[in-house]
């Protein structure tokens, strides 16, 4: 690690890890409500724990995206960050408008529309939040010396990431158009400018993991966001085949979101080609396993599975069932809960000095947490497949349908359990590593 | 070979390009059809204030409509149309958990004119044309009906 300022990325980090094990406890309540224990109904009714879950989600990323900025853009800039103690002033915001935001949340403070609960008093400190964080980062990027491709595609993915917010935030007396900009903001951040935030770590990840020259790798990175905006923009469409839109969006819907998956194939395909092209072994080995497992498991888990349910022909019947979740649940990890996962991993030896690299444990973290994911993925898969054809296809009662899926969701805790109990070991890991200190600053 | 200028023109050229396409197709949608297709003349102000009830609750942290929100809950677009008024009122209106078969629905005990508005907008909802949506179940003829 080159600059001090730097180290401001270990409070963001830690914020991830935490609240990360927080998502999961309320992952783990809404599972045992499927199954039929829904002791905690009076105190965390399911709506709440389904609101804090995906917005905890929401949150932990984020904070791991701002942390992995911070790290990235001094390095890359070759310049410290303009301010620490704003960026501090911009952590503990974050973290306490979080903490309201979930206490409202059991309160029946918020705004029922999906990953968009947070009420409107706290989007706007939400707004003004991010501002900061934008104001520190682009000034950083403009004082520094250097503005590389990697450092500009990042924080132009931060950019429109916050301007996409803000189509969220209108009120609109029909459902429908409600919806049509919900979806501005959750498929265009997911499926679009997250996306170009996943191209910068990775591509910055790969040039210090595998020693590739750097004009080779900003080159396909190019290439992929290119990709992902040809096809993610318009692939909005998907999106508004069946809630009151016309119906031109089945087909433009359909042939562009089907084209998405190649963005994702070409982060993997980059990742694995410049791995093997790559002279240089990084002694950080885990760090390589969580970068190369984050472009093949977004491959799988927002390619792959999403395209299984894109086309409108099958979209119809499953449309808001379990399929929905087993494709979230898989893409939402592989593309960003590993990538931040990665950075952390890559970033903590630089950060605290400690040249431990294989922490006990953090290969087992690895391999828990992407096997339990896969059996969630499958238990979420069978639950989605027995509804789709029970409930719509045949036509039964709702409740019938859901206590006939009941035994998928007995396999879906058991599969938590696994990734939870590698989840837990990551974090562990985490604080055990210790706090950055100035001795790890390499001298110039 | 492809040069590190050309890839930047790509990404730039077709950002721009899909970009003015999505903002052209969202402004035809929205200006044009969504008025059309959802009724938009039906928005009583009960329709209105039954979104924001709606809305203020959170009914879609169990509940999908229009196929979107939570997987808990039975999917609300044509609940009016299956359910009717009455078992609707008595499901907004009831100071106990509503929970017929098992699973439990949080007790809002709401006013009357509250659960009138709610209704109104479901009504409002499953009156929109959502191209299809909830489609019918095409295997249910198909399912042998066992002999006594
Ligand atoms: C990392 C990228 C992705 C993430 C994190 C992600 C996540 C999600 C989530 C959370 C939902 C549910 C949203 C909601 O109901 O509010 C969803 C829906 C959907 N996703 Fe993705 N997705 C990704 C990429 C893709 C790709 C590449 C495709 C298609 C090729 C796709 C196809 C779909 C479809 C069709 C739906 C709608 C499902 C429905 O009708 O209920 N997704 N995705
Ligand atoms: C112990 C681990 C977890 C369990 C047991 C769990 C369980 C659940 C359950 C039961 C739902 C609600 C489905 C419904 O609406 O009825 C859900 C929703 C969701 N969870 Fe998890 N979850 C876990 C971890 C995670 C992780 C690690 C992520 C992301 C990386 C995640 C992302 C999501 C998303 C995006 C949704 C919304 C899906 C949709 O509505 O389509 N979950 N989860
Ligand atoms: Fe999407």
């Amino acid at each position: 690690m080159k600059y001090k300022s730097q180290q401001i990325a270990w409070w963001f980090f830690a914020l991830s890890g935490v609240l990360l094990l927080l998502q999961i406890t309320y992952g783990f309540i809404m599972a045992f409500a499927h199954l039929g224990y829904d002791g905690l109904h009076d105190l965390i009714p399911f709506n709440a724990a389904t609101a804090t879950h995906k917005n905890l989600l929401v949150v932990w990323i984020l904070s791991g995206f701002m942390g992995a900025a911070y790290f990235i853009i001094p390095d890359e800039a070759e310049h410290e960050l303009i301010s620490v103690p704003l960026a501090k002033l911009q952590f503990w915001s974050l973290a306490i408008v979080g903490v309201v935001a979930v206490i409202g949340f059991h309160l029946n403070w918020w705004e029922g529309r999906k990953f968009l609960e947070i009420p409107r008093p706290l989007d706007y400190l939400v707004v003004v939040n991010v501002l900061l964080f934008l104001y520190i980062i682009i000034m950083t990027l403009w004082k520094g010396k250097k503005r590389t491709t990697t450092s500009l595609v990042l924080t132009m993915g931060l950019l429109f990431a916050a301007l996409l917010y803000l189509p969220g935030m209108i009120w609109f007396d029909n459902q429908t158009m409600d919806s049509f900009f919900r979806w501005w903001v959750v498929h265009l951040w997911v499926e679009g400018v997250w996306e170009l935030i996943m191209g910068g770590i990775l591509a910055y990840l790969l040039i210090k993991l595998t020693g590739v020259d750097r004009e080779v790798i900003e080159k396909w990175l190019y290439v992929i966001v290119g990709l992902t905006f040809i096809s993610g923009v318009l692939g909005t469409g998907h999106h508004y085949y069946y809630i009151g839109t016309p119906k031109y969006w089945l087909l433009i819907g359909g042939i562009f979101s089907a084209m998405e998956p190649l963005a994702f194939l070409g982060m993997a395909l980059f990742a694995l080609a410049m791995y093997r092209k790559g002279e240089k072994r990084h002694p950080n080995q885990m760090a390589l396993y969580w970068t190369l497992g984050t472009a093949i498991i977004s491959f799988v888990g927002a390619g792959l599975l999403g395209v299984a349910h894109t086309l409108p022909a099958v979209n119809m019947y499953t449309h808001g069932t379990f399929v929905t979740a087993m494709h979230g649940h898989m893409a939402f990890w592989g593309a960003y809960g590993m990538l931040v996962l990665g950075m952390i991993t890559y970033a903590m030896p630089l950060m605290t000095g400690r040249k431990l690299y294989t922490a006990p444990g953090a290969s087992y973290a690895f391999w828990l947490s992407n096997i339990g994911m896969v059996g969630m993925t499958t238990a979420f898969a069978a639950a989605g497949v027995t509804q789709v054809y029970l409930e719509r296809k045949v036509g039964m009662d709702f409740i019938d349908t859901q206590q006939a899926m009941e035994v998928h969701f007995l396999v879906l805790i058991a599969a938590a359990a696994l990734f939870t109990t590698g989840i837990v070991m990551f974090v562990v890991n985490f604080f055990k590593y210790g706090r950055p200190t100035d001795e790890a600053l390499e001298r110039s | 070979m492809l040069s590190k200028n050309q890839a930047r023109t790509f990404f730039l050229g077709g950002t721009v390009v899909f970009f003015l396409i999505f903002l052209g197709l969202s402004w035809h949608t929205l200006a044009r059809e969504v008025p059309k297709q959802t009724n938009a003349q039906n928005l009583t102000e009960s329709v209105i204030r039954g979104k924001e009830i709606f809305d203020k609750n959170n009914c879609m942290g169990c509940h999908t409509i229009m196929g979107e929100g939570a997987y808990y809950a039975p999917e609300l677009t044509k609940a009016y149309e299956r359910k009717g008024e009455a078992y609707l009122k008595t499901v907004l209106t009831v100071k106990e958990p509503w929970a017929p078969r098992g699973r439990k629905m949080v007790a809002y005990a709401m006013s009357d004119q509250d659960a009138n508005d709610v209704i109104a907008f479901l009504k409002w909802v499953g009156e929109a044309d959502l191209n299809g949506f909830p489609p019918k179940p095409d295997l249910q003829s198909k399912v042998p009906v066992p002999a006594k």
